[in-house]
């Protein structure tokens, strides 16, 4: 006989101003089964958690029905709970009456009616729970963070400080990332590459850090502490271990036409190259669609030059099986492609750049040695015209809806770069709002538009077009003085909108891991988990989850490799328990199950069975290896005869849920 | 065919745990109306919905069923919702074989960051189910309560 006691939760006024709980109290105390019923200021608190282990110890409590917040919220804070009054913490079962109730309707007698029906295909189900146990599993000491930008490298590090093996995954011939192709950083002016530059050694001479440059995450299998993983190490044509990065090879390369990404294309590089002069690990790479050997066999100046013999022409993609405990993803970002802003003339002008062009503009390592010259005749720029929100804050459809975040900041640190070092350029910025929220961050935009003068308009620009005798007419409104300008500029600079990396969607498809819409990384919970995804071992660092700038990146880096840790300090994690298993009694060996299981989980074994005649029979049967499984249930479902079930979520469970409901 | 206004349809929804059960709690936290019909059952999987669990609660009395689950591709099992899509489409064919009416089951797939997305969806499924009136064919009379 079961014994069931019933708790429905106030949750201040959030359920209770909509249902009436006691209302759900009295009503759920005639089901079947139920011994106790209360409700409670507060369930999740001390107190209200008190009230469980103690009722549970009073009345002998076989089930635990909790009518409360989202199980999601607080399904494991109940069992904790219910497990150190002494009752199997899967006896507990939550009834969702407020995400899904109270929140959601404003009738109370409508909305107390569906928390009565919720609680009693709670109490429905908790006469069926049995209680289970969750086995153990043990936990590969090793993390793997893919993607090297700012974001991996911190969260490498600090894993690797706390003494535990990482590998870096990056899909460029070096570490580095965005920030390296930045100039200065906002609000304090100092230079990226030397606050940049010291990490990426630091990575690289690290005994517990392995660095795959040039190589990509291929395919991942297994779970939270032991994922293995087929990373890809695409050919790059010179022998790592060889290559000394001298860098003769790039010099003497015939091959010079080749637009150099490091620099946005605004310079060219050898087909044989080394991205920049800091690049960890400093190798050189072949550009397959450019090398003459590689196009055509003729060539071959690279390895003739090359003293220690390390180009490879013969060199094939790698693929390294490794296995790991946890997961980092730290992907970062893109800024967007800028084809459909025709009005900004961005393909067919070359004065008209990105922001990020611009920081290799003024970049000493850039195209221009440092010199802010205009890419199209190498003058200098005497108006230089800001354009924000170029692709953020959009309601169509050509950008994106999210406000991408750092480009006021980065807006004004360049307005204000320009006018400290060329006093005699005017600049304007176009703006819909200017937001600067963070440390020292407003102070920073007021000094820009106070003390540098730079010219703050609120207004878009509708239209850009260059003019014959090389100066770009830009056409906008000052929303404040509802004037239409027109503004003779010798560059305009476009705020664009960043995205994902394009990287990002198969990768989370390989880690089974949720994105939004706009293909970001969904967080376990927004405000309590913002580092973990909802897949357990697989937490997210930096750009990949948000749009973010560097401080707050560095921030969650640190945070995703103190859950890492976390994770791989333990010796073996306990394994979740609702996992199928199939009834060999009724089981007839027929295979569907095999077939459907996503993780190989199920194995057959020929079993002796004695039958009712008092002969034996060996008969093939399924078995589940509950290490392996998952929970999924699809096996359940495929099963003909029906021997195969789910713990937690059993046949019999959901059919009585259903029927709790549709009574 | 005459419109009861009066009429409440019974709604049974599937949400698998990882994506369409987080949507429906993020339209909680959203505060998104969408009417009190809909209850939600948590189920791992999409892939976990036995047909026969959806004929049941038709047996049972409920006008509509909803599955919900994660985008194809973006299932958190890898392959659990393309193995739900088959499923429901041979169910389909025998729902149709039988004569029961295409709109009183439907498939959606609801992300965990699409909390709209779920609310609208079921605001739209009330609203086709109490036009299709009170599911007649598969009720089980014998299992309504006296």
């Amino acid at each position: 006989m079961q014994r069931i006691g019933v708790f429905v939760c106030h949750c201040g006024t959030n359920i209770a101003a909509t249902v009436d709980v006691k209302a759900v109290a009295e009503a759920l105390s005639h089901e079947q089964g139920v011994v106790i019923s209360q409700d409670y200021q507060y369930m999740c608190s001390e107190s209200g958690q008190d009230l469980i282990k103690n009722a549970v110890k009073e009345h002998k409590l076989t089930g635990v029905v909790v009518c409360s917040c989202s199980p999601r919220m607080h399904e494991n804070t109940f069992r904790k709970a219910a497990a150190s009054a002494g009752l199997n913490p899967y006896l507990v079962e939550i009834a969702n009456i407020r995400e899904q109730c109270s929140w959601i309707h404003k009738d109370i007698a409508s909305a107390t009616d569906k928390a009565i029906i919720l609680g009693k295909a709670a109490v429905a189900k908790v006469n069926l729970n049995t209680p289970l146990t969750a086995g153990e599993s043990p936990v590969v000491k090793r993390a793997l963070v893919i993607g090297g930008g700012i974001a991996g490298i911190q969260t490498a590090l600090d894993i690797a400080e706390a003494g535990f093996d990482v590998d870096i995954v990056e899909k460029e011939p070096t570490i580095g990332g965005k920030m390296a192709q930045i100039d200065k950083t906002f609000p304090t002016l100092d230079c990226a590459a030397c606050i940049l530059t010291p990490k990426m050694v630091e990575a690289a001479q690290n005994e517990h850090i392995t660095i795959h440059s040039f190589s990509e995450v291929s395919a991942v299998k297994g779970f939270v502490g032991n994922f293995t993983v087929t990373i890809k190490k695409k050919a790059r044509f010179v022998d790592e271990t060889k290559c000394t990065g001298c860098g003769l090879c790039t010099e003497k390369c015939p091959m010079k036409k080749v637009p150099n990404e490091f620099n946005m294309g605004l310079d060219n590089r050898t087909a044989v190259y080394i991205p920049f002069a800091q690049a960890v690990p400093k190798v050189a790479t072949i550009d397959p669609n450019y090398c003459l050997m590689l196009k055509n066999g003729k060539c071959g100046v690279c390895s003739k030059v090359c003293s220690v013999g390390a180009i490879d022409y013969k060199q094939t993609d790698k693929f390294i099986e490794q296995k790991y405990g946890a997961i980092v993803v730290a992907t970062g970002f893109n800024p967007i492609k800028l084809d459909k802003y025709d009005e900004f003339a961005y393909s067919y002008c070359p004065d008209v750049v990105t922001s990020l062009e611009l920081e290799r503009l003024m970049n000493a390592a850039g195209p221009n040695g440092g010199t802010l010259l205009r890419p199209s005749d190498k003058t200098h720029p005497h108006t230089i015209v800001f354009v924000q929100c170029v692709g953020s804050r959009c309601d169509d459809s050509k950008g994106k809806q999210y406000c991408s975040k750092i480009c006021c900041m980065y807006t004004a640190k360049h307005a204000m770069l320009i006018r400290e070092k060329y006093p005699d350029t005017e600049v304007y910025v176009f703006y819909i709002d200017v937001r600067t929220p963070g440390k020292n961050f407003d102070e920073f935009y007021r000094r820009a538009v106070e003390q540098y003068n730079v010219h703050y308009i609120k207004g878009m620009v509708g239209k850009v077009s260059p003019k014959a005798d090389g100066k770009i007419d830009v056409q906008a409104s000052d929303l404040l003085s509802n004037e239409q300008l027109h503004i003779n500029a010798d560059m305009v600079v476009l705020a664009t909108a960043i995205e994902p990396d394009k990287s990002a969607r198969p990768l989370a498809t390989m880690l089974t891991t949720q994105m939004d819409t706009n293909d970001f990384f969904t967080e376990a919970h927004p405000k309590l988990r913002p580092v973990e995804s909802a897949t357990a071992g697989i937490f997210l660092s930096g750009a990949c989850q948000g749009p973010k700038d560097i401080p707050e990146t560095v921030a969650q880096a640190s945070a995703a490799a103190a859950k890492a840790i976390g994770l791989l300090c333990k010796n073996s994690i306990t394994c979740n328990p609702c996992v199928a298993h199939s009834n060999e009694l009724m089981c007839n060996g027929c295979s569907a199950c095999e077939k459907v299981c996503p993780y190989g989980a199920i194995t057959y074994q020929d079993k002796e069975f004695r039958m009712p005649d008092r002969t034996t029979a060996i008969r093939r049967v399924a078995s589940v290896n509950p290490a392996v499984c998952q929970g999924c249930g699809a096996c359940t479902v495929a099963c003909p005869s029906g021997a195969m079930d789910l713990n937690g979520f059993s046949n019999s469970q959901i059919m009585a849920e259903v029927d709790a409901i549709c009574k | 065919m005459q419109v009861n206004e009066n009429f409440e349809p019974v709604i049974v929804a599937f949400c698998c745990n990882w994506c369409s059960y987080a949507g429906a709690d993020l339209s909680g936290t959203n505060r998104l109306n969408y009417p009190a019909n809909v209850k939600i059952i948590r189920v791992p999987c999409s892939c976990r919905v036995n047909p026969m669990f959806i004929l049941r609660a038709f047996q049972k009395g409920a006008d509509g069923v909803i599955i919900c689950g994660c985008h194809p591709g973006d299932c958190h099992y890898t392959s659990g919702n393309y193995f739900t899509r088959r499923r429901i489409t041979l169910l389909y064919s025998m729902l149709d074989f039988l004569g029961i009416e295409r709109n009183r089951t439907r498939l959606e797939w609801v992300s965990a960051a699409e909390g709209a997305k779920f609310a609208d969806v079921m605001n739209q499924f009330t609203e086709d189910v109490r036009k299709l009136g009170k599911n007649r064919r598969l009720e089980d009379l014998r299992c309504r309560k006296q």
